[in-house]
Parts: structure tokens; C-alpha cells; sequence
């Protein structure tokens, strides 16, 4: 396997506060490979959206990744100076957020966004960069773009303004794509289309994505790997069919579950029992221990790392025992 | 666009005629003008002459459009005081006036805007602390304490600015302006501080609490993300945005300026319009303070129509009837 594009080694992201420091993200560890799209799955508050935003370096204080390193071509990116980082951002990774409503200036014809940014990062002139503009914005499916681009974001649609972001976002080819919840402000019938030509454009431009969302049905279609994140860790890290169809970890098992089948009629939809918990009361041992159905006495002691099982790894005691 | 602004302009119209009508129940309610006019010895016979060639027994209605007829000219008769016609007295105080509220407006836009906006990009910074607390006294300190503190301090402590008056000053046509002089420049010093350290420590207030606001919006995280300069993203993205609010206070504030430069002319003994208003009052000199009214509606609404032209300029989406004209 030649290098991956994104190597993130025992991040640990953390939040000072007058009673302690909050661990948000725990120690984790995954690698992203060009051109592929790996699907970051959790509930609200596992650390996903951290996890995204210490990768293009916009974490917002107090937050402040605590340890560990981020790598994006074996150069690393997590402590560099803020000048430096900032040629790094939109250049070589690229975001989008959740809000498409909210993500544009509003004062600004998305025109005048989209070449402010291609200017940013490239030699190109008013004229090359417009012209560069309107063929992305052809491309991610605008029609009349030409006239449209002098238009403001409000004459524009909820899923055509998310469709400008991604124009924006991936406007000098980045090498990666970080999308944070990048349909869960939409419409379900525009979801599907934007997620299909996010795919589709990032395979023509061979642009990397971390997909960052808690829609299931969203990382199947669209998704190479999955990583499940729980209580700021990553339990389970593997192909999407494998983690759809047989995940390994007993949260994974339990979200997996949870998807409501077409095929299947049932009476109530599965749930897992408990919530997840906050970041001041995450249990020694395995977070996921008190809520979890195979609980064993290891598993409130000691915390499983993340291991090789065949082709997944999962951060689970009851796997190790089956090695051993 | 023009049919906004014709429609703005039949608006301010409505707010003058109704403006127009208050001045006129004044003139013609507040005491009789004929017994202001002459003196006590004068007969009863020549009062009705009198009476009769201001066109004061004519109907209330002829007489109120002959009044908006004038002030559509701006004739506002003879004071009663200075036995002068109302309109060479103004002509004579405007200029001082304007100049004063100018200056001030433009203390409080050029220092108050830059200070929010750095108030506003360091919150935790120990300079952004003495900018609040600098402006809580701004905020709270009467203007005529600040005048008299800074005649103390500057005029009769060190001795460095006059106290009163305006200094020479150089005609232009009617215009007069203390601009050129040195002596002119050092009597605006402290009345236009005075006049304008309210207005400063409310636009830097206005600006930091608006640029907070924006810095957390996501076109502003968006923007970072696309890798833009600090530069392009506190001047270009987040500044243009709080502009709005502040257009709309600055406006309204440049009003209140010229209206209530009378405690600033009154400390400083500015030879304003102010000074005049305030004298017309214990003179019961109607036609000035009817004048004065008129004046002072009129760049209201001037300030206000410029104002709502601003934000049509700054911020797209009220452009909205423009886009539906065009059908798109």
C-alpha cells in the first residue's frame, strides 16, 4: 500500500474549563487514503465534527488538540503556524458545513466569493478565475451558470446554495474534502442529489472525503470505510459492507440495528438502551461498557484499544479473548 | 431603484407637511403675533392694519398654504427679537452649525468605528477592556458635564484652547467656516468632542457587538476554511456585514447631533442655531422656533432617505422589489 493522504495518530482533543479539563476526542488513530471516502459516523457530541475541524486547523478555542499528530503527506499539519496553515486550507483541504443557507456571505454574489477564493490560492486573473468559476458551477450542476454567478445567495435554493459551497470548496482541487453533515440541513429529495454529486465530482477530481454524519443510510451509499466514533473514541474502523452487514463492535451492532428496514415490518424500531455520556462522566474501561449487552468485568477496568479483526478493527474486549 | 426612491420621497414629503402643520398651530396658537410685533402704544386701528396685511384674518386654511408656500422657500417672516428676517439669521448661524455636527459625526465614524472594530477581533485584549470602560463613561456622562470638565481642564487649567466662540473665521459667499483659520481649528477642538464622544462610544459599542455577532456566523468559518487572509475575512466578509446596524444608528445619530448641538452651543457659546433656538424660546420668538423645527424635520428626513439609499447599497437583499422588476 503506497502512503496514505491523511494519517491522524492518537489525537487527542480537550477543552479547559474551570472544573477540569473535558477529553472531547480520546487517543484515536486512522488514515485516509487519496481519492477514497471514509464515512465518520457517531451521535451528537462522540467528537466527529471536532475531529474534522482540528484537521483543518479551525478548532474553535478553547478547544486545542492536546496530543498526537496529524499528518496530510507525511508533512505534518496540526502544529503549524497559523499563516502556514492557512495555505494549506481550501488549497489542499477543502470543508463544507452543515448549514448551505448560512455558509455564504449574504452581501456577496456568489461570483465574487468563488473568485475571491480561486485568487486566494492560484496566479489566476479576474478573467481566468470567473471563467474557472462559471465551468465549476456548470459542473456542479447550476444551470444558466454564466448568469447565475452574478447572482446573490438568497435568489438561490437550499440544495443550489449547497451546491455553490461545494463549488467553493472544491474550487482549486483540494486533495481532501472534509463535509460536515453536509445534507442534514436539506431537504431528503435534494440529500440523495447532492450526496451523488459529491461522490461523482470527488471521483472526477479524485479528491479524498471525510464524510462526517450520523445518517447511516448516507455513508452506505456513498462510503468506501466507516469509523464509528463513541464518547470520543473510535470503536470500530472498516469496509461499509462489512460494517453494515456484520459490524464487530456492540455499538456498531446496536446503530446498525437501528436502521429501519423496508423489507422488515416491525413494531417498534431497535434502539440502544441509555444515552451516551457526557464528557465529564465517561466510565473508566470501555466507554461504552454500562450500556453495552456482552458487558465482562475487563471491560469496566481496562480500555480495549483499537485491533485487527480480519479486515476491520474494533476497540472491543471480547474480540481480544477470541485472538488470545 | 427610482421607484423606491420616489416612493421614499412622497413619504418624507408626508412627514414634512405633518411637521409643517405643528409649526404653523404654533405660530398662529402661541400667542398673537400682531401683539409681538408692535409695541404698546401702538392703536387698535393700526393693530387690524397690520393684521390685515400679514394676511391674518384670511381663512386657517389659505394662511397654512401660504406658510408651507414660505417654507417651501424657506421664509419664515421677521423675528420678532432681532427685527431681522429669519431666514438672514440662519443663513448666518447654519454654517457654524453644520460644522460643528459635521466634525463631531466625523470624530465619532473615524475613531469610534476602527476601535469597535478592534474591540470586536481581540474581546480578551487589555486594550479592548480600557475601549469598554473608556466608553461607559461616554455613555453615561451628561454632555454638558463633559464640556464644562474639558473648558476646565484645557481652557482655564492649562490654558491650551479657548473656551467660547467659534475663533476667526473665513466667508465663502454666506458660508462662514472656521476650517481654515488655526484660531477656528482650536475652538472646534473641544465642542465637537463634546458633541461627539456619545455618538463615538455608541457606534464603537454598536461595531464590537456586531462584529462579535458576525465572527460567529458560519460564512465567516466557511470563509476560513476556504483559506482566505485575516485581512479578507475581518474587512471584507465580516465588516461589510455589520454595517447595516450601524449605517442606521450613525444616521439617526447624525440627526440628533444638529438637534441637540444646543447644550454643546450653550456650554461653548458656539454661535450656532442652538444658541439661536435656545435665545427664540425665552423671547417667545416664533417664526425662529418655527424655523428651527422645519430646519431641523428637513435633515431628518434628508439623513433618513440617505440612509435608506445606503442599505440599498450595502445589502443586496433589499434589492428585492429591483430583482422582481427585472422578473428574476
Amino acid at each position: 500500500m503506497n502512503t496514505p493522504l491523511l494519517n491522524v495518530e492518537n489525537l487527542c482533543i480537550e477543552f479547559p474549563t474551570r472544573r477540569g479539563t473535558l477529553v472531547a476526542v480520546d487517543d484515536i488513530s486512522f488514515t485516509i487514503n487519496p481519492g477514497e471516502i471514509v464515512g465518520v459516523v457517531g451521535e451528537s457530541g462522540a467528537g466527529k465534527s471536532l475531529t474534522g475541524q482540528s484537521i483543518i486547523g479551525l478548532l474553535e478555542p478553547p478547544g486545542r488538540i492536546a496530543g498526537g499528530s496529524i499528518r496530510l503527506n507525511d508533512q505534518r499539519i496540526d502544529n503549524l503556524p497559523e499563516n502556514q496553515m492557512r495555505k494549506i486550507r481550501g488549497k489542499k483541504i477543502g470543508m463544507i458545513f452543515q448549514d448551505p443557507l448560512t455558509s455564504l456571505n449574504p452581501l456577496y454574489t456568489i461570483g465574487k466569493q468563488l473568485i475571491e477564493t480561486i485568487q486566494t490560492h492560484t496566479d489566476m486573473t479576474v478573467t481566468q478565475a470567473r471563467e474557472h468559476a462559471v465551468n465549476l458551477l456548470e459542473e456542479v450542476g447550476i444551470p444558466a451558470a454564466a448568469k447565475r454567478i452574478d447572482h446573490y445567495p438568497y435568489q438561490f435554493s437550499g440544495g443550489m446554495r449547497q451546491r455553490v459551497v461545494i463549488a467553493l470548496a472544491l474550487c482549486v482541487n483540494p486533495l481532501l474534502i472534509i463535509a460536515d453533515e453536509p445534507t442534514t440541513a436539506l431537504d431528503v429529495s435534494i440529500q440523495a442529489q447532492i450526496i451523488t454529486l459529491l461522490k461523482k465530482l470527488c471521483k472526477d477530481h479524485g479528491t479524498a472525503v471525510i464524510l462526517i454524519t450520523h445518517d447511516m443510510g448516507v455513508i452506505a451509499e456513498t462510503a468506501d470505510r466507516v469509523a464509528v466514533m463513541y464518547a470520543g473514541r473510535l470503536v470500530e474502523v472498516g469496509l461499509v459492507r462489512q460494517v453494515v452487514k456484520q459490524a464487530a463492535h456492540p455499538y456498531a451492532k446496536g446503530l446498525m440495528n437501528a436502521i429501519p428496514s423496508l423489507t422488515k415490518r416491525v413494531e417498534k424500531l431497535t434502539q440502544i438502551d441509555g444515552t451516551m455520556p457526557g464528557l465529564k462522566d465517561i466510565p473508566n474501561g470501555c466507554a461504552f461498557h454500562p450500556r453495552c449487552p456482552d458487558c465482562m468485568d475487563i471491560c469496566r477496568e481496562k480500555r480495549p484499544e483499537l485491533t485487527d479483526i480480519g479486515p476491520t478493527q474494533v476497540a472491543c474486549w471480547s474480540y481480544h479473548d477470541c485472538k488470545h | 431603484m427610482p421607484a423606491f426612491i420616489i416612493r421614499r420621497l412622497l413619504q418624507s414629503m408626508i412627514v414634512m407637511f405633518f411637521v409643517a402643520m405643528v409649526a404653523f398651530l404654533m405660530f398662529n396658537y402661541v400667542g398673537d403675533p400682531v401683539h409681538q410685533m408692535v409695541g404698546i402704544d401702538t392703536s387698535f386701528e393700526d393693530r387690524e392694519a397690520l393684521r390685515e396685511s400679514l394676511g391674518l384674518n384670511d381663512p386657517v386654511p389659505v394662511q397654512f398654504f401660504r406658510f408651507i408656500g414660505n417654507a417651501a422657500k424657506f421664509e419664515f417672516g421677521i423675528s420678532y427679537q432681532h427685527k431681522r428676517s429669519v431666514t438672514g439669521l440662519f443663513k448666518e448661524r447654519l454654517p457654524a452649525t453644520l460644522e460643528l455636527s459635521f466634525v463631531a459625526a466625523l470624530l465619532s465614524l473615524v475613531i469610534g468605528l476602527p476601535m469597535g472594530v478592534y474591540a470586536g477581533l481581540k474581546p480578551d485584549g487589555w486594550l479592548s477592556k480600557v475601549f469598554l470602560s473608556f466608553s461607559l463613561i461616554g455613555v453615561s456622562l451628561p454632555t454638558f458635564l463633559i464640556g464644562i470638565l474639558l473648558i476646565f481642564i484645557f481652557a482655564v487649567t492649562l490654558g491650551w484652547l479657548p473656551s467660547y466662540g467659534r475663533g476667526e473665521v473665513m466667508h465663502i459667499g454666506w458660508w462662514s467656516t472656521g476650517l481654515p483659520t488655526i484660531s477656528g481649528l482650536k475652538a472646534l477642538i473641544m465642542p465637537s468632542i463634546t458633541l461627539g464622544l456619545f455618538q463615538l462610544t455608541l457606534i464603537m459599542r454598536l461595531v464590537r457587538s456586531e462584529m462579535l455577532e458576525v465572527l460567529r456566523t458560519d460564512y465567516i468559518k466557511f470563509a476560513r476554511a476556504r483559506g482566505l487572509s485575516n485581512r479578507a475575512i475581518y474587512f471584507g466578509h465580516a465588516l461589510k456585514n455589520t454595517l447595516v446596524p450601524v449605517i442606521t444608528i450613525t444616521g439617526l445619530q447624525i440627526g440628533s447631533i444638529i438637534a441637540f448641538a444646543i447644550i454643546t452651543e450653550t456650554v461653548f457659546q458656539w454661535p450656532g442655531m442652538g444658541l439661536l433656538f435656545l435665545q427664540a424660546i425665552h423671547n417667545v420668538d416664533i417664526p425662529i422656533m418655527a424655523a428651527y423645527l422645519m430646519l431641523v424635520a428637513f435633515f431628518f428626513v434628508v439623513i433618513n432617505l440617505t440612509v435608506d439609499i445606503l442599505y440599498y447599497v450595502v445589502d443586496p437583499r433589499l434589492r428585492l422589489d429591483l430583482g422582481k422588476a427585472n422578473g428574476s
